[in-house]
């Protein structure tokens, strides 16, 4: 039986946290930019901070400080966060089912809170049942850099020299790139949907009426398509109990 | 400004029970071929629709986001991992607009 004490974990935290650093770079980029928007948007550093800290959602929290630029109504609040966090109720789905039923219950509750794109992506790409601590590990690194870029960002617009934030730009794309090329090269299912996701995507975003749909929107429905597209066809074997990365 | 606090409460708020409520619902495997097949390629759909043409508009210049693309594809390829992938795409983008 596999354990989750914090003492049998230390590698998986270790190993987390080195994964956690492009993560957290990517992070601090990012973050800076949504700090300043949320200045614009009447927020101190301070609720800034606060909002990183309690969302992990780059196009969630700037959504919301759009509603709060526009003192628009808290249902409305509601709402676009919902829609543009949708995508991560299928990443907690999918992590749902890549959980030890021995696992105590609380770590689902912890892992759920900081489901992000990047931390959901390096979890998932580890083989067999995911181990809260890695995850914890690369947490400890990222989350700080999130919740202090937005404040840092909000207090010091432009300080950051552009290049440098357009190098660390790419940091998080880099990371989603080592999580699915790997499996594509080894799996021709896997590759072909890779192609076809680049393909529909980059047409997305240029189609007329399909690419004013914002970026969340267009995942969602892209994701939904495909994935549902590739089960039908490409169906996995039923016989496997935890889908292996491969 | 009190008013702020009530909204990033709810954004948080719904920003946890969208992530929380699968987790904690689903407890058992799901026995459904399509559903279990479904979730297995949701992670590699998502994450290849939002590298993909985003990466290549997120640097000041397209040409050093398309060289970023390239440069994580062939460093993934051949078997880098997570941190030296994303250091060569950072690397590449700095190189390149140094010189543009």
């Amino acid at each position: 039986m596999k354990t989750y004490s914090l003492k049998q974990n230390k590698s998986a935290i270790v190993q987390g946290f080195r994964d956690g650093i492009p993560i957290g770079l990517g992070y601090f980029a990012v973050a800076f930019s949504l700090g300043i928007a949320a200045k614009n948007a009447g927020l101190t550093p301070f609720q800034a901070f606060l909002t990183s800290a309690l969302c992990h959602a780059s196009a969630g929290e700037y959504a919301g400080f759009t509603v709060i630029a526009a003192a628009a109504s808290f249902l409305e609040m509601a709402t676009i966060t919902l829609i543009a966090n949708a995508r991560y109720l299928l990443m907690s789905c999918a992590m749902s089912q890549r959980i030890d039923r021995e696992m105590p219950f609380f770590h689902r509750l912890i892992m759920s809170f900081f489901i992000t794109d990047e931390l959901f992506g390096i979890a998932i790409a580890r083989p067999g049942y995911l181990n809260p601590w890695y995850s914890y590990g690369a947490i400890l690194f990222a989350s700080p850099c999130w919740a202090v870029g937005t404040a840092l960002g909000a207090i010091a617009g432009n300080l950051l020299p552009l290049r440098l934030v357009s190098a660390f730009s790419v940091a998080l794309y880099g990371m989603f790139l080592a999580i699915f090329i790997p499996p594509a090269r080894k799996n021709k299912v896997i590759l072909g949907i890779v192609v076809l996701c680049f393909v529909c995507s980059g047409l997305a975003s240029v189609l007329p009426v399909i690419s004013a749909w914002s970026e969340g929107t267009r995942t969602i429905i892209l994701t939904l398509i495909i994935s549902a597209g590739a089960a039908l066809l490409f169906p996995r074997k039923t016989d496997e109990e935890v889908p292996a990365h491969e | 400004m009190n008013k702020n606090y009530i909204y990033i409460l709810i954004m948080a708020g719904v920003s946890f029970l969208i992530r929380a409520l699968p987790m904690t619902l689903f407890r058992k495997q799901i026995k459904s071929k399509f559903i279990q097949s479904f979730l297995y390629y949701v992670p590699y759909v998502t994450l290849s629709v939002m590298t993909f043409p985003a990466i290549v508009n997120a640097t000041q210049n397209k040409i050093s986001g398309v060289a970023a693309l390239v440069v994580g594809i062939l460093a993934a390829w051949f078997g880098a991992d997570l941190f030296k992938t994303a250091v060569a795409c950072c690397g590449v983008v700095f190189l390149l607009e140094l010189f543009m």
